[in-house]
């Protein structure tokens, strides 16, 4: 059987569910950074994938744009949630309701 | 016939390591579930045969930005059973859904109009590496050194915001020290809860 296009981009769906579910449903803050990894992470194939059944190299370019910016973001959030821990002991998103009006 | 098999045994464990990460209670395991996660990803990478985004997964994903979260880790108490949130579970699966439909219509609405041209087609005899050198350092050399600068602008974030107040160190401090700053932090949380 054939591997085409729709394979991957189905794949890329399922893990995008199972991020985004992570993202709804977990409160950790550590687990919600590891579900935005698995976001980027599925849409990253998602552009690997149409960028060879097409011919053309602009997936790649943004799946590595896409990379770089994940590093980056991994670089700020962790430096934030360390500053959170450090002044409320707790990494609990529920605790982080000071902005409620 | 073998990029079916691989296709689909990777498919396999990747959304098996994802669905660990996000369903596990225990914080360890969703690191490693999701190291090995990024691993088996940049396999997809090497059958597509985009070389070098696969190795540049192994090398970013596995290795930098991994090291990261563990050494991240070891600021948080990662004993601590993870709690879940208490929510409808139907609305929270069917936001979810409705989502991925939506990414999956914004990946097929080029393709199914028929859209689709070549930006900067693959040149032929060149290696996957050379032929994203090419378009990397030509058409998207500005976005490359935006990139670039962004990197060091996060890199200086998450030194000045990890590296605050990084001058008590519990190694040299005594144990009746420990528990009087314990102590104080715990009062400074009941305060805020």
């Amino acid at each position: 059987m054939e591997i085409g296009l729709n394979h991957y981009l189905v794949l890329s769906t399922i893990l995008f569910s199972i991020g985004l579910v992570g993202v709804m449903r977990r409160k950790n803050l550590l687990i919600l950074f590891f579900a935005t990894e698995i976001l980027l992470n599925s849409v990253n194939i998602a552009f690997a994938a149409i960028s060879h059944y097409y011919g053309d190299l602009t997936g790649q370019m943004f799946a590595f744009f896409v990379i770089a910016i994940a590093a980056s973001e991994v670089a700020v959030g962790l430096g934030l949630l360390i500053v959170w821990h450090k002044r409320y002991n707790n990494i609990d998103l529920d605790y982080l309701n000071t902005m409620k009006g | 016939m073998f990029e079916a098999i691989a296709f689909y045994l990777f498919a396999f464990l990747t959304i098996a390591m994802f669905y660990i990460t996000v369903t596990t209670s225990q914080a360890l395991y969703a690191l490693t579930a999701l190291a090995a996660g990024m691993i088996f990803i940049s396999a997809f990478f090497f059958i597509l045969g985009a070389d070098f985004l696969g190795a540049v997964q192994i090398v970013v994903y596995s290795g930098a930005v991994m090291a990261l979260y563990s050494f991240g880790m070891m600021f948080f108490d990662t004993t601590r059973e993870l709690h879940e949130k208490q929510g409808n579970k139907y609305i929270v699966v069917g936001l979810a859904t409705i989502a991925a439909v939506l990414v999956v219509l914004i990946f097929s609405a080029p393709i199914l109009s028929n859209n689709i041209t070549a930006l900067y087609p693959m040149v032929e005899g060149a290696g996957n590496t050379q032929e994203v050198g090419m378009v990397l350092f030509t058409k998207y050399l500005v976005p490359f050194e935006v990139a670039a600068i962004m990197l060091l602008v996060a890199m200086i974030a998450g030194i000045v915001l990890a590296g605050k107040k990084m001058d008590a160190s519990l190694t040299l401090m005594t144990e009746a020290e420990i528990k009087d700053m314990r102590k104080q932090k715990a009062n400074k949380t009941k305060e805020i809860v």
